[in-house]
């Protein structure tokens, strides 16, 4: 593992140590109240989620155009935390929303595409283990549709009639409230950079492991 | 004069059928909302708490963090044992 892991680990693991207080800190918002402090983790794991689709995406792109097993790996990485922190967007929503809105869930454009954006990451990680030889192309390729989805989730509550907050919310918060969301950010971003490297190197594990095999053979 | 008879007793018994419990009438339903009424001005058997789906929510966070970094760690573990025993047994020159 590299030097910066271990420093890194400890940091993040302070800053999730901290974030509850600095979000109780935080003022309470108007019309919904207590739940609204959801928004504190489910805006950044759905915004680790879309980074996650993405970099699954581009490393895929790489992987199928150039072949680097590397790029691969990461890929492979990246759809697994796509699924980890969509599955967090996906259950911290609706928690939300059923307070909110009234409803668990509504078929609007930012639920739905997220929803698809999940499922393909899912749908990636089964064709990696159950796809025979050269799954991992033609996941690569699944990758590229998750990776498309990204830029429509995120639009999508700009450009559709939705009970979804649209984007132009973020830059609006209180100060109080934007401090509380942009360290709950960064922590995410720490631990999703953490993630992502130790699940690399477990890749990195098995591809030495089939090496290892592989001279065993010879 | 069975005719008479007859009229007679209708005319007696129609009070009394007339004089039967009418039905309670029921209460009427609240009137329909037309318009937007915040969370805080619900009747309290239409607010939901809070804390329940606030506690849910974190919950599940960590859980599924936790959950997920020792799936790695366990993972991780069970193929750098399988490495080492594997470079174990090609520096003895055999394969167990």
């Amino acid at each position: 593992m590299p030097r910066w892991f271990q420093p890194l680990a400890i940091v993040t693991a302070l800053m999730f140590a901290a974030a509850p207080f600095i979000i109780a800190r935080a003022d309470y918002e108007s019309t919904m109240g207590l739940v609204q402090k959801i928004f504190y983790f489910h805006m950044p794991s759905a915004s680790m989620f879309l980074i996650s689709a993405v970099v699954c995406g581009i490393a895929s792109a790489r992987y199928l155009f150039k072949g680097s097993p590397r790029q691969d790996r990461l890929a492979y990485a990246a759809a697994e935390l796509a699924v980890l922190f969509g599955a967090v967007t996906l259950v911290t929503g609706p928690l939300w929303a059923r307070k909110a809105w009234g409803v668990w869930w509504a078929w609007d454009v930012r639920l739905t595409s997220s929803l698809m954006g999940w499922m393909v990451a899912w749908a990636y990680l089964l064709v990696r283990k159950y796809g025979g030889p050269g799954s991992d192309k033609l996941a690569a390729g699944l990758a590229l549709f998750g990776m498309a989805n990204v830029p429509f989730v995120y639009i999508s509550v700009n450009y559709w009639r939705t009970i979804h907050p649209k984007t132009s919310v973020v830059p609006t918060l209180p100060a109080d409230m934007g401090t509380a969301l942009w360290f709950s950010f960064v922590s995410f971003l720490l631990l999703f950079t953490l993630l992502l490297r130790l699940r690399m190197h477990l890749e990195e594990q098995r591809a030495k492991l089939d090496t290892l095999y592989l001279s065993l053979d010879e | 004069m069975r005719v008479a008879v007859l009229l007679a007793l209708l005319f007696v018994a129609t009070p009394a059928f007339a004089q039967q419990p009418q039905p309670q009438p029921q209460p009427a339903p609240p009137a329909a909302t037309d318009e937007f009424v915040p969370i805080s001005q619900l009747p309290p058997q239409d607010q939901l708490p809070a804390a329940p789906l606030l506690v849910t929510a974190y919950a599940f966070v960590w859980v599924a963090l936790m959950g997920y970094l020792v799936s790695v760690g366990r993972r991780l573990t069970k193929v750098q044992h399988e490495v080492e025993r594997l470079e174990s047994d090609i520096a003895k020159g055999t394969r167990t």
